[in-house]
């Protein structure tokens, strides 16, 4: 078994969704996360704030600098995410398939290294 | 036991790389152990060979000779020990003369995973040359021109990728074939365009690519004997490639179809050829290779341009677009709508396309017009052309047609 994070991406800028959309968007996003849980792929999952909630902290040097905003002044950033286990690539791939149609965002898979 | 001939061992080495690769693949879960050791065994097999003679099943002895090594490998390195535990404990050095269990279904498998989408296009071709095809590292970077150190870093930057991600070792299920499939040939076919039309280099064709990318189509066709595409490409390779030695001239530039000498075309692939195409008909499950196949398969079975069944060759183009429907297929379509129709016909088709950056457009306008007897604008279209393609022999063969017509004009 292999654990994979799956990160959900939103450019900036990106319209809102309408608000029905949004609840659309929430009931599909607990029915993928209690499909999660049933067959034993769930291991963690989570929303964030939007970007500017963000704080970087640089406990790198001698004394600890905060700044205000996300690390990545890239354009996308992270929205929010599920930690998933799964037997192989293939089936966290299609896990994210599902996951991308419920939370209608494009999800990144990335696989943690072994413990 | 013979001796080897000269070449003889490299050529049993390339035929087996990729067997001794699977194998060993499917038994170590590790395909940087799997191509080290089958590199090793083949370093041992150019040591003795030439003195013990070439065994009865080379590739058995490949396989078990580089699986033997790997399991000293494993024994040595103890940091690597507790993931090949089970490994280790299972196994004997075995007899390198013992016969060795079908493979097939291992080469299968690596070849899926090689072509895993998850992959970039561009790693998949260069693992699939590289653990199937047995090229070297050099070999494959020389095959697509690039410096040598990117294509390693390339190839290993994959290999960490499947290891890293859990990509699985293993032919997709019935649901998710069809898809994976058409990735797979979609990898054989580009190493075949590649050298059938080079993109860049000096070279108007590169043959070891075509060979290539054919016995890796046999591979799969021995494999996947049901499918219906799988024969599809491997007969568009043989009919094509049937044709190489008068497709290009002696001055270096590429014969048109109609210009070529037909006693130069390869026989044997041809019939080769058409009977795949004949099988795929009587299965009667059309796809976009086999609709190609068949379009090649018209062109080879005529002795003279002249007798061309260019309807055929149309009502082909007709389905294939019905499969397939992009703006290079109804390009193509609109040359033999050209032959059958005449020119004129064909010209309002061509110009409703958006394929502004694809020479081969310009190419076929330019030559529309030509014979449509508007040379200036068929000059202008060949300027088109020219600055758009890169190969060497196509650029010659386009240079000499615009100076041709812009003499006429003058």
């Amino acid at each position: 078994m292999t654990q994979y994070l799956l990160s959900v991406w939103h450019a900036e800028g990106d319209a809102m969704p309408p608000e029905d959309e949004i609840q659309d968007m929430y009931t599909s996003v607990e029915e993928f996360n209690e499909e999660l849980r049933q067959s034993g792929s769930w291991v963690f999952a989570g929303g964030l704030h939007p970007p500017t909630t963000a704080t970087v902290v640089d406990g790198t040097g001698s004394e600890v600098v905060t700044t205000d905003g996300p690390f990545s002044e890239s354009k996308e950033q992270i929205g929010g995410f599920w930690v998933v286990e799964a037997p192989d690539l293939d089936a966290a791939l299609d896990i994210a398939a599902r996951g991308s149609r419920a939370c209608h965002g494009r999800v990144e898979v990335r696989p943690f290294q072994d413990e | 036991m013979n001796t080897p001939a000269h070449g003889e061992v490299e050529a049993v080495y390339r035929a087996a790389f990729g067997t001794v690769v699977a194998s060993l693949t499917a038994r170590f879960r590790d395909l940087d152990l799997a191509e080290e050791m089958a590199q090793e065994a083949f370093v041992e097999a150019v040591r003795r060979w030439p003195t013990e003679g070439v065994p009865p099943n080379p590739a058995g002895w490949l396989t078990v000779t580089a699986r033997n090594r790997a399991l000293d490998r494993l024994r040595r390195e103890s940091t690597r020990q507790a993931r090949h535990e089970e490994a280790m404990m299972l196994t004997t050095p075995e007899d390198p003369r013992a016969p060795v269990t079908s493979v097939t279904d291992e080469r299968l498998r690596l070849l899926f995973t090689c072509c895993h989408p998850a992959l970039a296009p561009e790693a998949q071709v260069a693992l699939t040359l590289r653990l199937l095809g047995g090229l070297t590292v050099p070999e494959v970077a020389a095959a697509f021109l690039v410096p040598e150190r990117t294509m390693a870093q390339r190839i290993t930057r994959a290999k960490r990728k499947i290891a890293a991600a859990n990509i699985p070792y293993r032919v997709p299920r019935d649901a998710e074939l069809p898809g994976r499939l058409r990735g797979v040939l979609a990898v054989l076919y580009l190493v075949f365009t590649e050298g059938h039309l080079p993109s860049s280099g000096e070279a108007g064709l590169r043959e070891d690519l075509c060979l290539e990318a054919i016995r890796l189509a046999r591979v799969l066709r021995e494999l996947m004997p049901d499918e219906p595409e799988v024969a599809g490409l491997l007969a568009l390779m043989l009919l094509t490639d049937a044709r190489r030695a008068a497709r290009v001239d002696a001055d270096g530039t590429v014969v048109t179809l109609d210009a070529q000498d037909r006693s130069l075309w390869d026989r044997a692939m041809i019939t080769e050829g058409h009977e795949l195409v004949r099988a795929c008909l009587r299965r009667n499950r059309p796809g976009h290779y086999q609709l190609l196949a068949a379009v090649n398969a018209v062109h080879t079975d005529a002795p003279t341009a002249a007798d061309t069944d260019w309807a055929q060759v149309l009502a082909l183009y007709d389905q294939l677009y019905a499969v397939t429907p992009t703006a290079v297929v109804a390009l193509n379509r609109a040359v033999a709508l050209a032959e059958v129709e005449g020119p004129a016909a064909a010209l309002p088709v061509v110009d409703r396309l958006s394929l502004e950056g694809y020479h081969p457009f310009h190419a076929t306008r330019a030559d529309l017009l030509r014979r449509l007897g508007r040379g200036e604008e068929a000059v202008a279209a060949y300027d088109r052309a020219l600055e758009l393609a890169t190969n060497p022999a196509e650029r010659a063969f386009l240079l000499r047609r615009r100076a041709t017509v812009a003499h006429e004009v003058r």
